[in-house]
């Protein structure tokens, strides 16, 4: 329509194809083009989301038993004589009794007709080697136990949750299991008796590592990662932004700065590892900073993260008009006063987004960590940042490589906290953006 | 606030490093990812007795273990390495110029090396030439002339096993029970051909070249450090087989079995009196100079050396150690609890 003049009173005869009978032509190829792309991008998009759903669901369905733990019901006597010989309740002598004599006893009269020293080393293996913490802790919260008969609750060993959760094959033959026909008799009449009861797995949130998976859990880990993010973000954060503000707002434009600024990008996509062996040459080797402590697992994540938070700030920084610079220069605001007054408040959200997404990347890193000697194993929960500690992903690798069976849902059940807070920060980067972000 | 925030930083740091200098109050274990499990066991057991804190105990594979033990002396080194082999010369040496003197070998046991393959498998029984001879780099050829391995199934190895295709996962070059499976299986399956043998003699690097490559082809598939995953490979692949150390296979007996080698099924006994051919020594040491520094170690060493740890009864044997014989353990915990110095190794 906006061009007709011409074509119309050109000679009707004209043999010569018009644009349009070109264009018609195409159409039906180009179309079909258009629809193989479109095909193409959703099956790449729907094959993505098909493998992340097949890892999701492989992970929580090897994890999400984890959660539960299973507890065997004993009634125990607290025989005073054995624990508190003296009779006058000195904490020392019931911290120091022996309770695993205790357990041993307690599960002996539970079952009088198990004799014979085989028979009865399978007898307590269904009570785990943690039940005696349990009992000693009880007696010293409630010392008025002493003396009675109690049903406790004690945590079951780690054959017998794996049984109780299905993850031993009972049709198996005898030879081919790890549970044997006798303690498959004494878990089946305990079920009978309703002795035996799967309960929500607070330890595991509680417990630091162990050897034993029953009693392993990731609150030591949890603590350590807690430490070395918090000193990571003190550390990097700062020094990020202020590198940021400098190179953007206050450095002259030369040679030296480009020089910077192509090195800062390339930093932000340097193998972790080599941050490791850069903290273990560095940190370690020459100034002396204590192997395996979050200090040093944050001084070297903070260097992985500087280059992140620093080219996040300075594109936030960059995204807030020259107005407003302006207009604080204008009613006399000094070069400070306008970037911390002014410039730097509204570019925060950015700034804001690449640290939390940052520190998200540090949350899951353990590569790095694996040389500065936090891939140890650590029972007791870290107090400082000074500590030995590990971190969540490498308490995960840790376990992943334990032989005991009872591992692999813990290690499932570990991964799926880790995504949780991953999701979490991702989820709070969006939101900030979403919240806070000004478009000009 | 960003400046408070520096400040604050930069004290912690400073409060860190000061208090770095003081003295250590739990003890520091290094060395070999085999004997973590069994180390690990012992420092749980240990730092519940509460009289001491839990030992932080460090997998670094045994030379790096090695490495750090012997830095020096003092609360920035660690107290114990835990090693897969016995400590070479050339550490004990790098150990003495740093002046670390004095250090206790404890012999814990023996761990075995299996090739295991899934209970639906094809139940197979290698010596150890089959196994060199399916998975070497190169292997000679009926006139003795070194070729690149032509092997494709096990049949071509050995005409009395089947016609299956060699699949073999274990672990990469950086894993200790890698050195152990090529110096023990693959070296010793090499010398039963005695034109390799007698290179031994001539040229001892070529002998160790040949004896100790493995095949790069996609038949001997390293599958990572993670012996778990093997496992579970081996369950969806029937006619694959894997290697790793024998806790795994106790710990799943319901899914895979180990292949017999010489005859010989790995199991416990077996290992124990050394007619499975694939077994090592596991060791830890002691540095004697720490003793009385930092405290515990010897009620570590007591606590390891115990039979209730140790002994074939013992927590340890449950995480899959194959104890010593009762004289020698016997023997082994006395110069443990004594802190008897080692000699300098010959090799």
């Amino acid at each position: 329509m906006n061009n007709p003049a011409p074509a119309a009173s050109a000679p009707p005869p004209a043999p010569a194809r018009r644009t349009i009978d070109i264009v018609n032509a195409s159409l039906k190829r180009r179309y079909a083009r258009e629809a193989r792309f479109r095909f193409m991008g959703a099956s790449a998009v729907f094959l993505g989301l098909l493998f992340v759903a097949v890892l999701f669901g492989d992970i929580v369905s090897k994890g999400y038993t984890a959660f539960a733990q299973t507890y065997i019901q004993v009634p125990v006597y607290f025989d005073p004589a054995t624990l508190d010989p003296d009779g006058n309740r000195d904490p020392q002598t019931l911290a120091n009794a022996d309770y695993l004599g205790l357990v041993k006893a307690s599960l002996r009269t539970l079952f009088p007709r198990v004799t014979g020293r085989p028979q009865q080393r399978e007898l307590y293996a269904l009570i785990s080697a943690g039940a005696p913490q349990q009992i000693q802790t009880m007696v010293r919260q409630y010392p008025s136990v002493l003396g009675t008969t109690r049903d406790v609750w004690l945590i079951a060993g780690a054959d017998v949750d794996m049984l109780v959760k299905g993850q031993i094959d009972r049709e198996l033959p005898e030879a081919d299991r790890r549970i044997k026909d006798s303690t498959l008799t004494l878990v089946d009449q305990l079920k009978t008796e309703g002795r035996i009861e799967q309960r929500f797995n607070t330890g595991f949130f509680t417990n630091g590592t162990s050897r034993e998976p029953e009693l392993a859990g990731i609150a030591g880990a949890l603590a350590g990662t807690f430490y070395t993010l918090a000193l990571t973000l003190l550390l990097s954060f700062p020094i990020g932004v202020g590198a940021a503000l400098y190179l953007q707002e206050f450095a002259p434009k030369n040679r030296w700065t480009d020089l910077i600024e192509v090195n800062i990008n390339n930093l932000a996509a340097v193998p972790s590892i080599v941050f490791g062996l850069l903290g273990l040459a560095v940190f370690i080797n020459v100034f002396g900073v204590p192997r395996s402590t979050p200090l040093v697992g944050a001084l070297v994540l903070a260097l992985m993260t500087l280059p992140t938070i620093i080219i996040a700030s300075r594109a936030a920084l960059q995204s807030v008009p020259p107005s407003i610079r302006e207009a604080a220069l204008g009613v006399g605001a000094s070069p400070l006063q306008t970037q911390f007054h002014h410039v730097l408040p509204l570019a925060l959200p950015g700034i804001m987004t690449g640290a939390i997404i940052g520190m998200a990347r540090a949350l899951g890193e353990s590569a790095p960590l694996l040389m500065i000697g936090m891939i140890a194993f650590i029972v007791d929960i870290p107090q400082g940042v000074t500590d030995s500690a590990t971190v969540l992903p490498v308490q995960i690798y840790l376990w992943a490589d334990s032989p005991e069976r009872g591992f692999v849902e813990r290690t499932s059940a570990a991964i799926l906290v880790l995504l949780g807070f991953m999701v979490v920060m991702n989820l709070a980067a969006v939101l900030l953006r979403r919240r806070f972000e000004r478009r000009w | 606030m960003n400046k408070t925030l520096l400040v604050t930083a930069m004290t912690l740091a400073a409060a860190a490093l000061s208090a770095q200098a003081a003295a250590r109050d739990a003890i520091t274990i290094v060395g070999s990812s085999t004997v973590f499990p069994f180390s690990t066991a012992v420092a749980e057991n240990f730092g519940r007795g509460g009289k001491f804190k839990t030992p932080k105990v460090e997998s670094t594979g045994t030379g790096g273990g090695m490495k750090l033990f012997c830095g020096g002396t003092g609360v920035d080194h660690p107290d114990i390495t835990n090693a897969s082999r016995a400590m070479k010369a050339s550490e004990f040496e790098s150990c003495e110029k740093n002046g670390v003197k004095g250090i206790t070998e404890v012999k814990i046991g023996y761990d075995g090396i299996v090739i295991a393959e899934s209970k639906s498998g094809l139940d197979m029984t290698l010596t150890l030439k089959d196994i060199f001879t399916a998975l070497a780099k190169d292997v000679p050829d009926a006139s003795g002339k070194l070729i690149p391995n032509p092997n494709k199934t096990w049949k071509d190895v050995n005409p009395s096993l089947p016609d299956a295709k060699i699949e073999v996962l274990g672990p990469p070059p950086t894993s200790g029970t890698r050195d152990a499976f090529v110096e023990l299986a693959m070296e010793g399956g090499c010398n039963a051909y005695p034109s390799i043998k007698d290179l031994k003699k001539t040229d001892e690097k070529k002998h160790k070249a040949v004896c100790q490559g493995v095949r790069e082809d996609g038949a001997f598939i390293e599958a990572g450090e993670n012996d778990n995953l093997i496992v579970q490979k081996l369950v969806a692949n029937p006619k694959a087989l894997g290697i790793f150390g024998y806790s795994f296979l106790e710990q799943n007996a319901d899914k895979i079995r180990g292949v017999k080698v010489g005859g010989v099924a790995p199991e416990y006994d077996s290992i124990a009196s050394g007619d499975y051919p694939i077994s090592r020594s596991i060791y830890f040491y002691v540095k004697n100079a720490h003793v009385g520094t930092i405290p515990g170690i010897k009620e570590f060493v007591t606590e390891f050396t115990s039979d209730k740890a140790w002994g074939p009864d013992g927590y340890l044997a449950d995480k899959g150690l194959i104890a010593l014989p009762d004289a020698e353990r016997k023997a082994e915990a006395q110069s443990a609890k004594a802190l008897t110095p080692m000699e300098k190794p010959a090799k």
